[in-house]
């Protein structure tokens, strides 16, 4: 029961930022822009996160405070960034692959220019504890105290109530219908007066929001707060990609996608702890394979029959019919 | 300035004033004697651009060829690393006579990009699997893979210098014997190669059924043309050439401490896979264009390490190849519009003394 326990607890944190950015990429090819950018957008947000922290980690206030603030300024930090592939998307209708490529060369390459000559390191350290060992209260239940609310992050509540968020924009609000729309048929949408333009800034927008905060979350959750320009977020942002694909482009089966990826990292990352696996003496990279073996398999039995968004990709042309 | 070349201009110009700005930003003192450094200390060093230009020269020729056929290849990185790993296989492991072994090191090289390349193609082809997402874990799993490998076998792997041991002399390639330059018959088979793949695109129905492809996929399908036997085809290839840069790299002798001859299996995703993307971008996907585009490259890299002494860092080099991809990515557009502004400009300056264009005379 401790290792089931342990792996619930462990997985969670892997699973949000995973979740909170596929969601991100699901927002921005709904809109129909493909987000290759999504990893440089994670990075954007943990290093910015980083940084804040850094900077006001020996003040005296609440550390979970200054993680809020952190956050926020993690998202405005994403969506600046991400405002560079809307631009070259929608106004300069550029290939949206290039560009996210070249975003996400780039900000490894700022961040460890920055550390090096700032810091004389590869990227921001941080010195502050956001571990919860027990929320008051909620941790006592039991079973469910012990899966949820023990030795955990804030970080799994917010990206809860951000999956709760982003499905209710999408599905039951007037802009969702529209970037739906915007997704499968632009020139419907522009025929009855909505702005194409508008809406794509917007989904991509938002999977900037998310980018940047699931980026500041996997900071947090998985590498202790801290960031470097050489390992960054170890291909999250295209993991997160291959998470909206196999959860085709909807939130809870994004969701539950997300669960997926994140409990085969967290076996691969603690089968010294757990014996059964631990005796069969396999090599440990193997284990650390998984998680992108496990990628490439399911996106083999999930393209197939995968429901993209129609204009996901082409830039809109008014005078195409 | 309106055309392709123009646009590629555009975009490095952006790319080299981004670099300064970034660097007077860092370090405003030294800026101008840095950026100096960059964009002409290369050519102190000419030979040793060439010797750099090699490898990208032949991953920039895999991601262009792709292109050319509407595919995206950054899998580059991961095919590079699993020639090199083969070379390293050969070199190490395959004891032969010396006139051989390199050549046969070099061909395992495009054998494991090869094999590296044909599973995103066959994917594609046959699964509909996007293969921009499934050559990224393709990437991760052949580093892993790859740096498990050399770190279990003490034949390549020296634990003290966490690094791959010197090759053997059979297995190097010849130097040209420039003085004081590392410059070897890679680059010549890199040259040969580029012309070869010219050749191909210009004169033979699968080069230009591969165009066809690439400028409409209905339409060329609609003609008959085999898309999943292309599309693997072109994956094959592209793995391959990335596979040879791999080879090349490693079995260049060199004497710039820590540069090549030997790989350090750290978990890190080769860059030059994606160095292949800026060449291939820059080149225009023409193989020609790309022999060139490498060479700026990598000129601009040795200047990086020239503008390291005065305290920039070689990332900065990074940035600026970064900045010109993003904008090499709309430079036909946006270097037309400028053409347009100051063509508009020009006309209301020369109201009366006549029209720019037979369009706007109409």
């Amino acid at each position: 029961m401790d290792t089931v326990y342990y792996i619930v607890q462990n997985m969670l944190p892997v699973a949000i930022p995973l979740l909170l950015v596929a969601l991100g990429g699901m927002f921005s090819e709904r809109s129909g822009v493909i987000n290759i950018a999504l990893e440089g957008i994670m990075l954007v947000g943990a290093f910015i996160g980083a940084l804040v922290i850094r900077n006001v980690q020996t003040s005296s206030i609440n550390p979970q405070f200054l993680f809020l603030w952190a956050m926020i300024v993690a998202a405005l930090g994403g969506i600046l960034y991400s405002m560079l592939l809307s631009f070259a998307a929608v106004n300069m209708k550029a290939n949206q692959t290039i560009t996210g490529t070249s975003m996400n060369m780039l900000i490894p390459a700022i961040i460890l220019l920055f550390s090096k000559m700032k810091f004389n390191s590869d990227g921001v350290t941080t010195n502050i504890s956001l571990y919860i060992r027990k929320v008051p209260l909620l941790g006592d239940i039991p079973f469910i105290g012990d899966l949820f609310f023990q030795n955990t992050y804030l970080t799994v509540y917010i990206g809860a109530i951000m999956l709760v968020l982003a499905t209710i924009l999408l599905y039951k609000t007037k802009f969702g219908l529209r970037l739906r729309a915007t997704g499968e048929h632009p020139h419907a949408v522009e025929s009855v007066g909505i702005s194409v333009s508008k809406m794509r800034y917007l989904g991509v927008g938002l999977s900037g929001l998310l980018g940047g905060i699931g980026g500041y979350f996997y900071s947090v959750g998985v590498i202790d707060s801290n960031i470097s320009g050489h390992s960054g977020v170890a291909g999250f942002g295209f993991l997160a990609l291959a998470v909206m694909i196999f959860g085709q482009w909807k939130p809870i089966r994004i969701l539950f996608a997300a669960l997926f990826f994140a409990f085969l990292r967290t076996l691969a990352y603690s089968i010294p702890l757990i014996p059964f696996l631990d005796n069969l003496g396999i090599n440990q990279t193997y284990y650390k394979i998984l998680p992108y073996l496990a990628t490439l398999i399911v996106l083999i039995f999930s393209s197939k029959r995968s429901r993209a968004p129609k204009s996901a990709g082409i830039p809109y042309d008014k005078g195409q019919r | 300035m309106g055309s392709s070349f123009g646009g590629t201009l555009l975009a490095i110009f952006v790319g080299l004033i981004f670099g300064l700005i970034v660097m007077l930003l860092a370090n405003p003192v030294d800026a101008f004697y840095g950026f100096t450094e960059m964009i002409f200390g290369g050519f102190t060093r000419f030979p040793d651009v060439l010797y750099f230009a090699t490898p990208i020269l032949m991953t920039g020729l895999s991601v262009g060829f792709a292109f050319k056929m509407g595919l995206f290849n950054i899998g580059a990185s991961g095919q590079y690393t699993m020639g090199l790993f083969f070379a390293l296989f050969v070199g190490f492991m395959m004891p032969m006579s010396a006139e051989i072994h390199w050549i046969v090191a070099v061909l395992a090289g495009f054998v494991g990009g090869m094999l590296m390349g044909a599973i995103p193609g066959i994917l594609k082809a046959f699964l509909n699997v996007n293969e921009v997402i499934s050559s990224i874990m393709l990437n991760y799993i052949g580093m892993f893979l790859i740096d498990m490998w050399i770190q279990g076998n003490s034949t390549m792997y020296n634990p003290v210098m966490t690094r791959t041991r010197y090759l053997p002399k059979s297995v190097q390639l010849d130097t040209l014997g420039f003085a004081g330059s590392n410059l070897n018959t890679g680059l010549l088979i890199a040259v040969g190669v580029a012309i070869l793949l010219f050749v191909v695109m210009e004169y033979t129905t699968f080069g230009y059924e591969l165009k066809a492809t690439g400028y409409n996929k209905n339409a060329s399908q609609y003609a008959g043309i085999n898309y999943r036997r292309n599309t693997v085809l072109t994956m094959i290839i592209s793995g391959g050439l990335a596979g040879l840069g791999g080879a090349l790299f490693i079995l260049a002798p060199s004497a710039i401490a820590g540069s090549s001859m030997t790989y350090e299996p750290i978990n890190v995703i080769a860059a030059n896979g994606f160095n292949g993307i800026a060449v291939a971008l820059l080149g225009n996907s023409h193989p020609i264009g790309i022999v060139f585009s490498s060479i700026f490259v990598s000129h601009l890299q040795r200047g990086g390490t020239l503008a390291n002494l005065v305290g920039y860092k070689v990332e900065i080099i990074d940035v600026v190849i970064s900045v010109i991809i993003y904008f090499s990515a709309f430079a036909l557009l946006l270097s037309q519009y400028i053409v347009k502004r100051i063509a508009s400009k020009k006309e209301d300056a020369n109201k009366d003394i006549k029209p720019i264009s037979e369009k706007e005379a109409k």
